[in-house]
């Protein structure tokens, strides 16, 4: 995993509530064995105007011009902005890799589904919540100013718009300290697998009915 | 000692470590794996030497790219043939304490089999790469979706790293009216909460009409905690649970059998327990639901109508609600009895047990679907739920009246194979997900329970079942 410290990077936008992983993925891609390969179809059926299917040249297919993350300003973009409750629905970790893949780094909303704002952190994405009035703030911003940035600081826990206006945010030390150094989670657990086999004998003495 | 609630008592059970912020070492007892969110979890495992911790704990099938018929020709679609393979072939390698295959007596959507086999047992936890594995809560389990990064965690360390959720208690009393079910409980609930609602808790359902519920029921209810934002919903202990679990292949026997039921007694919320969050709805209040949007909340009662954006005054949920209305081809304050739908679907870990498909088939039997019901799919949830409802006759009451009966499956649930929606078409489904595009590109989902499926495959619109009844 990629380690995150400091990004300053353009900001796309994305104003819908409720944005789910099957949108951000549609499952036909889910048949992929690879974790790669899955930014050109994030968000397919907003972004295209065929229907996608997985092995298609996607550079020859039509673009729609009315989504959003196709308008020339926002290329590039490594900040998404969104709603509420962003990332809802299937817990497939495609769309953490598909967002990725895409470019992003960061995400802003005003609130994230469980199980996807997990799969951020394993992958190196930073998601960040925002008070709603702030969030409406960027929006109005966004729009109104070409070329956009933030400034996202994570060990001091800040995004930065270019006025200068600073926002702190709220991240778990443990998932922080994990990202800024770039840890596998797995390395980190066995250094305890002493306990774990501790536990585990102890649970097979008193509930052996769930080892058979 | 303090009273504690069924969330505390599974969770500091299953501690190995702790660190001083709370983050906690969780050790999980039970590991089910499906086709789609395991291969990268399985390759990242071996790409850094590492063996699974204890394959004993693994439970897996094929589920969500299996087809529902000419099963004698195989999987056709190469891709996802590919997949079905790599699962083969990891579990092959790696071992697991039952594996059931495409094609295997046993073989059916993950949350449908692990249950029916005693996979599923109380004071577990159990997770699965797949967010509906909040359906095992049924059993006063710790149960919860995870991604592939975490399904490779399992596999290599037997625990995740997680911290304790909140705790919400929603409590459904009362008595559910005739030909209200399950699934309008879920629905109702999440209608009411919002699809965000749980976000950040463990949810317990408890109350007089979750304790009536059968086990099948629970699980559609505990199911659908995700779809209200919760990652695990449950219930506690009781009776019903404990009958269920009774002579199922992986439940214990003799002596343990008798040790795990006085250990399963305990797994309830003691009196006078306290949670972060409490909600109530009286169950004689909810009425049979219907979606009509593209979010679970978008939801009402089947004598309701379509809703109106303009008297939403919040600005970002009007817009959504039209984007909504447009993509369903709906116009507001349409009766939503006189939305006529093109295809029925009764199947998903939602709904796709035996007690589902009888209460579908009590509504079809005798009768025949619509003419313009272009397709009425039954997919039974397991090989075993397909032949039980065989030995009942269950499959011939839906064939007489035009329905088609498959082989087990996710299916149109969210369409990975060849059953789906296509463009425009509006489909009454018993599955978890309305979302744009689940069930096919462009398809509109209307989720409903099976009851109102059947209902709605007979008038060719959506009908009060109790009407019906
Ligand atoms: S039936 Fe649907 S929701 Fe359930 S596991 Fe399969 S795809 Fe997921």
């Amino acid at each position: 995993m990629d380690a995150f410290t400091i990004l300053d990077g353009l900001v796309a936008p994305l104003d819908r509530n409720n944005v789910d992983t099957d949108a951000i993925i549609p499952k036909q891609f889910l048949k992929s064995i690879k974790r790669s390969g899955f930014g050109p179809n994030a968000f397919d059926e907003w972004r295209y105007m065929d229907v996608g299917e997985p092995g298609m040249d996607n550079s020859k297919r039509p673009l729609n011009p009315k989504f959003v993350l196709n308008q020339d300003r926002y290329q590039g973009a490594s900040v998404l902005l969104t709603r509420a409750n962003f990332g809802c629905g299937s817990s497939r970790e495609h769309a953490p890799w598909a967002l990725l893949d895409y470019g992003f780094r960061v995400i802003v909303a005003e609130s994230f589904a469980d199980i996807f704002f997990n799969n951020c952190y394993k992958n190196g994405i930073l998601p960040i919540v925002l008070p709603k009035a702030e969030v409406d703030a960027l929006f109005g911003l966004v729009e109104h100013t070409p070329g956009f940035r933030l400034k996202v600081d994570l060990p001091a826990q800040l995004v930065t718009r270019p006025d200068g206006h600073g926002m702190p945010f709220d991240v778990d030390p443990f998932r922080k300290e994990c990202l800024i150094n770039g840890w596998d989670d797995i390395g980190l657990t066995l250094r305890h697998a002493d306990k774990i086999r501790e536990y585990e004998s102890r649970r097979r003495a008193e509930h052996p009915y769930y080892y058979s | 000692m303090q009273a504690q609630t069924l969330y505390e008592k599974l969770w500091s059970s299953h501690v190995v470590h702790e660190e001083s912020d709370g983050t906690a070492l969780i050790y999980i007892d039970r590991h089910l794996i499906h086709e789609v969110t395991s291969p990268q979890a399985f390759e990242g495992l071996k790409l850094a030497g590492r063996k699974p911790w204890r394959v004993g704990s693994i439970v897996a099938t094929a589920d969500h790219n299996t087809p529902t018929d000419h099963w004698d020709q195989g999987i056709t679609d190469p891709v996802s043939r590919q997949q079905v393979e790599t699962l083969d072939a990891n579990i092959r390698a790696v071992g697991a304490l039952a594996y059931f295959p495409f094609k295997d007596q046993r073989q059916g959507i993950v949350h449908v089999v692990g249950p029916e086999n005693g996979a599923t047992l109380p004071g577990m936890t159990v997770v699965c790469g797949d967010s509906h594995t909040s359906t095992h809560g049924a059993f006063a389990c710790l149960a919860h979706g995870i991604g592939t990064s975490e399904v490779e965690h399992v596999l290599a360390t037997q625990c995740l790293i997680q911290k304790k959720s909140k705790t919400m208690l929603i409590r459904v009393d009362g008595t559910l009216g005739k030909g209200v079910t399950a699934k309008d409980v879920a629905l109702a609930i999440i209608g009411h909460i919002g699809t965000a609602g749980g976000t950040g808790y463990a949810i317990e359902f408890g109350g007089s009409a979750m304790r009536g519920l059968s086990m099948e029921g629970r699980m559609t209810v505990c199911n659908m905690a995700i779809e209200a934002g919760a990652r695990m919903g449950f219930v506690a202990v009781d009776d019903t649970t404990i009958e269920y679990l009774r002579g199922r292949p992986f439940s214990p026997t003799g002596d343990d059998w008798d040790k795990a039921v006085a250990y399963w007694r305990t797994l309830h919320s003691d009196e006078g327990a306290s949670f972060d969050k409490v909600f109530e709805l009286r169950a004689d209040q909810i009425e049979p639901q219907v979606t009509w949007g593209t979010s679970p909340e978008m939801v009402t009662g089947v004598r309701g109508r379509v809703p109106n954006p303009a008297r939403e005054k919040d600005a970002v949920r009007r817009e959504g609600m039209e984007r909504a209305l447009q993509y369903m081809g709906l116009n507001p304050d349409t009766p939503i009895a006189e939305v006529r739908i093109d295809k029925v679907f009764i199947g998903s870990c939602t709904n796709s047990r035996i007690e589902d498909l009888r209460q579908a088939a009590a509504i079809v039997r005798g009768r025949r679907k619509a003419d313009n019901v272009k397709l009425a799919l039954v997919v039974p949830g397991s090989g075993l739920v397909k032949r039980q409802a065989e030995s009942e006759g269950l499959d011939k009451i839906f064939t007489a009246a035009g329905f088609e009966w498959r082989e087990p499956g996710c299916s149109m649930c969210l369409a990975m194979n060849a059953d789906r929606l296509e463009p425009g078409e509006r489909c009454a489904s018993t599955s978890n997900r309305n979302f744009e595009g689940r069930q096919g590109a462009g398809g509109r989902t209307h989720l409903v329970s099976p009851a109102m499926a059947a209902a709605a495959a007979i008038a060719g619109r959506f009908a009060d079942v109790r009407e019906v009844l």
